[in-house]
């Protein structure tokens, strides 16, 4: 194994430039170096003002999403020395505005995990001293999409999003169902009546590039499916019985 | 962030490419799933005018099966055929996604809810099969 490698990585300041450019910098090849070793290692060593966004570098945090030679992946969590002998292209997280050099602005997220309503929800309020019990199996239903760090490489691997930037997209979607199966939660229908819109739920065309590029497993785009299964049954429902069974 | 700031001048907006589908194989393959519903729908077509033309007497289906025997109508089902068999092959392969069936409170593995689609799918064929050539 060659002990150098070359990083493209895009470069952008927003007083300076008219778009983003491709910068080549060589770093050493280090076996146990994931990508975020070597951007930092280029930040102390030839250019510090290379600006990125990490903070765990293990994978639990969901800060250090970036384009990897064109696929969205965790910096901290992407070996080096897959890529050699490279050139490896590092680019910030597609489908979002770009602030500087590999920082992408993320509030458009923000606002659509809001609009999930990602909190327990309770029609009627336990008193304070009263606990909820859930079993292992309450917990399993929605333990999955609990998993979710919020690191936005399923945005940016939608090609749905990237194209109707209305598109809740997939981690609201999964959170919102994260919390329509939990056991404590009553609040379902009012999510269903905010997710079930074409910007919501069916917008999702079931590329499956979300579960794929997900660092924790949540399965977005399996959350999604089912969420359309459950608003066509309450769908049907409320055409049989249009009074309602709660 | 629409709004430049003295701090934050701007943001810029990557435009995604009119051929985003063709810049990874994920993206081609979701688009080539999507596509084949097209000759989903010419195998509909062909079936309703082999229909019409079993209506108009055996005369004209002997026609419709020579217009079958033209090499492009043969080419152009051949396709159809092998994208059919993919839209069906895409399509089981994702519906245990769809449904999370829960049995004891363990999740019924995916295999098994792909595989009754595809034993219905033999089943179904077989049986057609059978009507069609035991005359």
């Amino acid at each position: 194994m060659a002990n150098r490698i070359t990083l493209d990585v895009t470069r952008y300041n927003p007083a300076r430039d008219e778009k983003p450019q491709l910068e080549s910098f060589e770093v050493p090849l280090r076996k146990e170096w994931v990508v975020l070793d070597a951007l930092n290692y280029i930040k102390d060593h030839l250019d510090g003002s290379l600006t990125f966004r990490w903070s765990c570098r293990m994978g639990v945090c969901g800060s250090c999403g970036m384009t990897v030679n064109g696929v969205p992946k965790l910096t901290c969590a992407t070996f080096l020395s897959d890529y050699a002998p490279g050139p490896v292209r590092i680019e910030p997280m597609k489908n979002f505005p770009v602030l500087r050099d590999l920082v992408v602005d993320t509030s458009d997220f923000l606002v659509k995990l809001a609009k999930s309503k990602p909190w327990i929800v309770r029609k009627v309020e336990k008193p304070l001293d009263e606990e909820y019990f859930q079993t292992p199996e309450q917990l399993e239903a929605y333990k999955q999409f609990s998993m979710c760090i919020n690191c936005m490489l399923c945005y940016a691997a939608c090609p749905v999003y990237g194209l109707d930037p209305l598109f809740s997209g997939p981690a609201a979607i999964a959170l919102a169902q994260r919390y329509n199966l939990d056991s404590r939660d009553q609040g379902a229908s009012e999510r269903m009546d905010i997710l079930s819109q074409h910007d919501g739920i069916w917008g999702c065309t079931f590329v499956g590039e979300c579960t794929q590029v997900c660092p924790k497993k949540v399965d977005p785009a399996g959350a999604i499916q089912q969420y359309k299964l459950t608003a066509t049954m309450e769908w049907v429902k409320s055409l049989v019985l249009p009074r309602g069974a709660e | 962030m629409t709004n430049p700031t003295e701090y934050l001048p701007k943001s810029y907006h990557v435009r995604l490419s009119t051929y985003w589908w063709l810049t990874r194989w994920p993206y081609l393959k979701f688009i080539l799933r999507e596509g084949s519903a097209v000759f989903v729908a010419w195998a509909v077509i062909v079936t309703l005018l082999q229909i019409h033309a079993l209506t108009l007497g055996p005369a004209d289906y002997a026609e419709f099966q020579n217009w079958l025997r033209n090499p492009l109508v043969l080419a152009l089902n051949l396709v159809s055929l092998l994208f059919i068999i993919f839209h069906a092959v895409t399509w089981f392969n994702l519906a245990p996604k769809a449904m999370a069936v829960r049995l004891h409170g363990k999740r019924l593995p995916n295999l098994a809810i792909a595989a009754p689609n595809y034993v219905a799918w033999a089943v179904v064929s077989a049986a057609v099969a059978w009507i069609l050539l035991r005359g």
